[in-house]
């Protein structure tokens, strides 16, 4: 039991911050914070992505003189970085879309709250 | 010429995304241009996607490297017959919707200054879309998916007073499928060590017996059955094409969920295959039996609509609901049922949500119990067209919607799940009710305003694109047989099961 705990401490952090973004995304009744629970959870899943690529006794992925090239065990596989590059550009383009929305739902709301948001849109007719 | 049919898989790509950027660009010169370079390229694209599929069916699958890189290092293209049809629908379909937004899109987004990014957002889309679909690398599927999603989340919150809200909330959820996916991704990265589709299938027999090997397949498709609208991730569904703008409403709901659809479908029958995708855990088949929920549930909660395009929104979940029985059912005849049905689907939800922007645009309103004989007499036309593509939805022969029905009912009977066929054609029936609600106001209800109907159908630029696709409704059911003997046949010859 404590192998399963403590050999795969990495991957129980992941867990515990995706399970964190989650609570965020379906319980809080505030919208930014469900914004920020998907920011967690997309945090979580690139931290997955990251602890995939480590080896303990490797170096960077530059090339060195001193090592050379022919042993990959050297050094730590870049792949996934570049993927999480990629993945963290995708992510603030969907935050900045989400904060534009959040900012016309309240300038014509009023309200970032979930509950009173969906108690103004009950009285707003617009094609109902 | 030799240089457009050597890089025939990549120019759809290649062309809408500099276009997307150009657009803004271009309409600084004069605003008109804006539609004229959308529909320019979604044009060519369609005809991109007549060369592919030409190409394909002549000469197999085309494999094209990105900047010569050779896969697995390199990102590929791949066309095959599956992604070549997949593609040649969706761009037509698109072409013809941005024929018809002009005027939908003038009357809806009333701050003209928004009309230039809406076209360019919709090329951006499409973009993606395209690169979904014809994308060999599952890192560029990612990326693809989420330069469409993010579109898809600006042409909904563009729309009526509700629409942020919806959009936002489909943003949320979008991003939990596209997580989900970009996981399940990550567990079979660390399994097989390589992103691309051909290199994974040919590794996968090694790892097949993982445990981690199944939790990414499995993860995989939970974040496609989000993207897809697959019961009960449909949530975000009915709100987000009830409030976006009827062209965003008549893009989107027949190419977004397909998109979905097409993903799950290459993964499950063209990766792992069947066999090795229900070697853990039985995922088809609780595809299909969330597909059957669907299709009642959608078609049920549809029934009770009083507004059109919300109708319409439940109907897709139902309509969903059959690509993801076809998938369950997991022999030849479902695939090519679910397959048929990614192609006839787009063509009447695209119809329907076209006529609907019609209604809107012309009448002001689509609300059901507002329709009466006058709306006929005033738009013949239209409602001609509506009635086509509702009795295509209910599956009346000859029209298309009859044929994917008639598959997945054989691929039922082949494979002795009753349940499945009594879903099936029960659910017929409903679409019969809740279509025929329509189409008995629209043609027996007594008008209040008296006999002389005033004002006249909606302009040309939108009656041709409806008419075009009715038209093509029946054209694809007559010619069933040459699409399934020529193209789907082939397609299920290349899958795994």
């Amino acid at each position: 039991m404590t192998d399963v705990l403590l050999g795969h401490y990495g991957y129980w952090f992941v867990f515990v911050l995706m399970v964190l973004g989650f609570y965020g995304m379906v319980v809080k009744r505030n919208l930014v914070k469900k914004l920020i629970g998907m920011n967690i959870f997309q945090v979580a899943i690139i931290m997955f992505y990251l602890s995939s690529a480590v080896k303990w006794t490797a170096t960077i992925p530059i090339a060195d003189p001193a090592l050379g090239t022919a042993d990959t065990a050297l050094y730590i596989s870049p792949l996934q970085h570049c993927l999480m590059l990629t993945a963290i550009v995708v992510g603030v383009a969907t935050s900045g879309v989400a904060y534009a929305l959040l900012i016309t739902i309240y300038k014509r709301y009023g309200t970032l709250h979930e509950d009173e948001l969906l108690e103004r849109m009950k009285n707003d007719l617009d094609l109902e | 010429m030799t240089w457009i049919w050597n890089n025939s898989p990549a120019l759809p790509v290649v062309l809408l995304l500099p276009t997307a950027i150009a657009i803004p660009l271009f309409a600084l010169i004069d605003r008109r241009l804006a539609r004229a370079l959308a529909l320019a390229v979604s044009l060519t694209t369609a005809g991109l996607g007549v060369l592919n599929l030409a190409k394909v069916l002549a000469y197999g699958p085309v494999h094209y490297h990105l900047g010569g890189w050779p896969p697995p290092i390199g990102i590929e293209y791949v066309l095959d017959e599956l992604s070549a049809f997949v593609l040649l629908v969706i761009n037509t379909i698109a072409f013809l919707v941005l024929v018809h937004a002009k005027t939908p899109v003038e009357r809806e987004l009333p701050d003209a200054g928004k009309h230039v990014p809406y076209y360019a957002v919709a090329v951006l889309m499409l973009c993606g879309f395209n690169g979904i679909v014809v994308t060999g690398d599952f890192f560029n599927l990612y990326v693809w998916l989420e330069i469409a999603s993010l579109s898809l989340y600006g042409l909904i919150a563009v729309g009526a007073r509700k629409a942020p809200v919806a959009a936002f909330r489909y943003l949320i959820l979008g991003t939990i499928g596209a997580c989900f996916y970009l996981l399940g991704l990550g567990f079979l990265f660390t399994m097989t060590g390589t992103l691309n589709m051909a290199d994974l299938k040919a590794i996968l027999p090694a790892v097949a017996q993982e445990p981690a090997v199944a939790v990414g397949l499995g993860l995989i498709a939970a974040g496609m059955g989000l993207k897809m609208a697959l019961f009960p991730l449909h949530g975000w569904l009915p709100d987000s094409y009830t409030y976006a703008p009827s062209a965003s409403s008549a893009l989107i709901a027949p190419l977004g969920t397909k998109v979905g659809a097409y993903v799950l479908v290459r993964v499950l029958f063209f990766i792992f295959g069947v066999g090795a995708a229900t070697r853990a855990f039985p995922l088809t088949t609780l595809i299909g039996w969330l597909g059957a929920a669907g299709i009642l549930y959608g078609s049920i909660l549809a029934m009770a609509q009083r507004e059109l395009k919300r109708m319409l929104a439940y109907s897709s979940i139902a309509q969903v609901g059959y690509i993801g029985l076809g998938i369950g059912l997991a022999n030849p005849l479902g695939l090519i049922g679910a397959v048929l049905h990614v192609m006839n689907h787009a063509a009447m939800k695209a119809l329907l949500f076209l006529v609907a922007g019609n209604f809107r645009t012309v009448l002001g309103h689509s609300d059901i119990g507002r329709f009466d004989g006058s709306v006929r007499r005033r738009m013949p036309w239209t409602t001609a067209a509506f009635a086509v593509g509702a009795l295509s939805m209910i599956g009346i022969p000859p029209l298309a919607g009859f044929f994917s029905k008639w598959y997945l009912a054989l691929g039922a009977v082949a494979r002795g799940q009753w349940i499945f066929l009594a879903v099936v054609l029960v659910s017929s029936l409903l679409n019969a009710v809740y279509f025929f609600r329509v189409i008995e106001r629209l043609y027996l209800a007594k008008s209040e305003a008296g006999e002389n109907a005033p004002g006249t159908d909606a302009p040309p630029s939108m009656l041709v694109p409806v008419l075009v696709l009715a038209a093509a409704l029946v054209g694809l059911g007559l010619f069933n047989a040459v699409i399934v003997n020529g193209v789907l046949e082939r397609i299920v010859n290349a899958a795994l099961f």
